[in-house]
């Protein structure tokens, strides 16, 4: 059954709070790390073409600075940590005090301070979901790039577009205090994967 | 002065055009935009195709746009509804890059789409007349359909036109 209604509301809010939990011991692991108030949204869960997924998240080309894991074990599927170019320098030399040769690209040093950034909160993302639902859940090595949206993205679609022609995609924002650092947790579990979940919390299937 | 089209094609979607205007498609990573040219008609057609094959589809109805196999044939066809003829259709492409440096068979998606397209081009019999494929970056791209040139922008290399 290829449409939009797939969910029940109380599968929608299921997965909904799986991006809160998440995302929230994320945001404390960001928060501890540098030292500063960090704020989260509401997380959106979103499911649809593909497409109009990329659509929801902003302009296809926007160029962003991504940590992609690939989500290994019970239940797999596709973790991003994103921040705007912005963002990411100020992570980097408000935040973080390096001194950043602006005009250059990031140094190896800069690359890997992101990436470990990205691996630090995607994994308290995904050791959050493994203890809620007592699953076997691994993080992949993180990977970054600095892209545009769209190609970031459609890669983390793959594995759903071998079966589907939607994704499903659980994103959060977060806030640095005042507001120079934003970004967002994405993950798009594989579609077996959500079975699992619902199984492991109890949630009626249909 | 007519402002001239710019169509857009989604991801897993395509689209033709005939006469003056562009077709354009962005970020593009591993996925392979496909692009077919008549320059005796003017039909210009392009695809945002995802994956290989249509043989690992589930469902009966899937999305034709979405697939190399299927995507290619159905783009042909409709380009011939506007008027091109197979005689002069020659082809461009890019895309199909490695995005992030995981080494998992899944992720090896853009080298197999790029083998498939051209092994359904070559099937088809037509002419690939230029590539700009592979790599690990993301790409944008634009048909001009007044005179065939394919447009290519990337955070990387700016814009090069093939």
């Amino acid at each position: 059954m290829n449409t939009s209604n797939r969910f029940q509301p109380l599968q929608l809010d299921v997965l909904q709070e799986i991006g809160n939990i998440g995302s929230g011991n994320a945001t404390t692991a960001l928060s501890n790390l540098i030292n500063k108030t960090v704020d989260m949204k509401v997380p959106r869960v979103n499911f649809g073409p593909f497409s109009n997924i990329t659509e929801s998240l902003g302009d296809a080309e926007k160029v962003v600075i991504a940590v992609y894991l690939r989500v290994i074990g019970e239940t797999p599927g596709n973790m991003y940590f994103i921040l705007s170019q912005k963002s990411a320098n100020q992570l980097l030399s408000n935040v973080l005090k390096i001194e950043m040769n602006k005009d250059k690209e990031y140094s190896d040093f800069e690359i890997s301070t992101l990436t470990e950034i990205g691996n630090i909160l995607t994994s308290s993302y995904l050791s959050s979901l493994a203890n809620l639902t007592h699953l076997k859940i691994y993080p992949s090595v993180p990977s970054l790039t600095m892209d545009m949206l769209g190609a970031v993205l459609s890669s983390g679609m793959m594995q759903c577009g071998q079966y589907d022609d939607y994704a499903l995609l659980i994103e959060t924002n977060f806030l640095e205090d005042n507001e120079k650092v934003e970004g967002h947790f994405i993950f798009i579990p594989d579609p077996e994967s959500l079975d699992k979940i619902f199984h492991a919390l109890g949630v009626p299937n249909q | 002065m007519i402002e001239s089209t710019v169509l857009r094609v989604g991801i897993a979607e395509f689209n033709v055009l005939k006469g003056e205007g562009k077709i354009k498609t962005t970020g593009l990573g591993s996925c392979i935009g496909l692009t077919m040219f008549d320059p005796i008609n003017q039909v210009g057609g392009l695809a945002h195709i995802m994956l290989p094959t249509s043989e690992i589809a589930r469902d009966q109805n899937f999305n034709v746009a979405k697939y190399a196999d299927t995507a290619i044939p159905a783009l042909l066809k409709k380009m011939y509804q506007f008027g091109a003829s197979k005689e002069n259709i020659h082809s461009k492409m890019a895309g199909g890059s490695q995005m992030f440096q995981i080494e998992l068979d899944s992720m090896k998606i853009g080298y197999k789409n790029i083998v498939k397209c051209k092994e359904i081009l070559q099937q088809l019999n037509i002419p690939i007349q230029a590539e700009d494929t592979g790599g690990s970056f993301g790409r944008t791209i634009e048909l001009d359909v007044l005179n065939g040139r394919l447009s290519i922008r990337s955070i990387k290399f700016g814009i090069k036109e093939i």
